[in-house]
């Protein structure tokens, strides 16, 4: 069939919510959106572990360190779900791995900023993966199947993370005054990065029309970023703690939260490379990886000789 | 990284029975060096909330499949058999257990 009909005929089936799986025909640009936003997407789940691993060995009660180690162990099933919806578009993904590695390939900036003190772990969960939920829900009505599926079962595992983030933020903030205080200022240090977590504003994110027009993404930037300050300012009043945004203020009219400006030559400097631990995290994954590399050769080795004597 | 490293281990297809008495349902797929590892690796990705009492793994490459070109052909013979649902037929009324 001709290029031209076959781009129609792909459209209609989009337009029409009918999910596109791996062997349909689609689009070469459809399928390279796709590989870059969901293999980005596999590595920030997995750098998204070392901000929280930080903080492992010195939670503050056992129950804190079960909840965070099964949080973590979620985060890294959410990156192979994801790996998996890659390959199902024709992407190796020992090339992806490599790509992280190499620095050559992109993840979420948020985890470029450090995790200080133990409030931070609380804004990771309420916070960031707030922030995320609000995208990945978005996505489980992403037009490709294999996608869409992932999503899924990541939205139903991500509503624990939000939710014991947000009682650590609530236990502090109903704490003493010291730890009051270390709530608020982490509170003060995440909600920026996390408002830029959506992406640039939507007059600044080029490839947004395209994505919208096959239905990978179904809200915009900005549309995603005003549903989660709306959802969030309440959550915060209710504990107490203060958003660090002086011009934020409810709008009847709108029916919405106005906002300040937030600063975006800071998050371009952190997508540059030139944030607060990127070089850290970096560093970390390729020592892990490094490190894992007995655990994956005696696994070849075991397999091969468990093959060998069973073929005898 | 050295060469031999390169290539990925061999991708399994998973499919889990959610309890006794229902289907195995596929849910995604892990790479590992053998079946046994797989089914393992199974369980820690797809099982980690009980949502399994079975696991099945098979090897990727040797599942066929129809192909999505001919759908609409491959199809079709089941399309136009509406008799073979029994809303098809016109039942009196006030019969009942039918």
């Amino acid at each position: 069939m001709e290029e031209n009909l076959l781009l129609e005929n792909f459209q209609k089936k989009v337009d029409a919510e009918i999910k596109v799986e791996p062997k349909d025909w689609m689009p070469e640009k459809y399928r390279k959106t796709l590989i870059r936003q969901i293999s980005q997407h596999a590595h920030s789940e997995v750098v998204g572990m070392l901000p929280e691993a930080n903080w492992l060995t010195r939670a503050p009660s056992l129950r804190r360190k079960m909840i965070l180690l099964a949080k973590i162990q979620d985060e890294a099933g959410h990156g192979l779900y994801l790996y998996s919806s890659a390959e199902t578009l024709g992407a190796d993904r020992q090339d992806l791995i490599e790509e992280l590695l190499d620095g050559k390939a992109k993840y979420s900036s948020i985890f470029n900023y450090p995790t200080l003190t133990w409030a931070d772990i609380g804004s990771v969960g309420w916070l960031v993966d707030g922030a995320a939920i609000m995208n990945q829900v978005m996505l489980t009505r992403t037009s490709y199947g294999p996608y869409a599926r992932a999503m899924v079962r990541i939205c139903k595992e991500e509503s624990f993370h939000q939710r014991q983030g947000f009682e650590i933020v609530a236990t502090l903030a109903n704490g003493t005054a010291e730890q009051k205080e270390m709530a608020q200022d982490s509170l003060n240090r995440w909600w920026w990065p996390s408002l830029m977590m959506f992406g640039p504003t939507d007059d600044l994110s080029p490839n947004s029309a395209l994505s919208m027009k096959w239905k990978i993404k179904r809200k915009s930037n900005d549309e995603l970023r005003q549903d989660f300050i709306d959802r969030t300012v309440q959550q915060a009043e209710a504990i107490g703690l203060t958003v660090p945004d002086k011009d934020l203020k409810w709008n009847e009219e709108r029916g919405h939260y106005d906002f300040g400006e937030i600063n975006w030559d800071e998050f371009f400097e952190v997508i540059k490379g030139n944030g607060p631990c990127n070089q850290e995290r970096l560093t970390a994954r390729q020592e892990a990886y490094k490190k894992g590399s007995w655990v994956r050769e005696a696994a070849k080795v075991h397999a091969a000789k468990k093959a060998v004597s069973k073929a005898a | 990284m050295s060469q031999n490293e390169k290539t990925n281990w061999p991708l399994w297809e998973v499919f889990i029975q959610s309890k006794p008495g229902l289907s195995h349902k596929h849910v995604g797929n892990v790479h590992a060096t053998d079946a046994q590892s797989a089914i393992e690796n199974a369980r820690d990705v797809y099982t980690r909330r009980s949502e399994g009492t079975s696991i099945w793994v098979i090897p990727a490459n040797a599942i066929s499949a129809s192909s999505p070109d001919d759908e609409g052909e491959f199809f079709e013979p089941a399309n136009d058999k509406v008799y073979r649902h029994p809303t098809f037929y016109k039942i009196p009324k006030g019969v009942k257990y039918l």
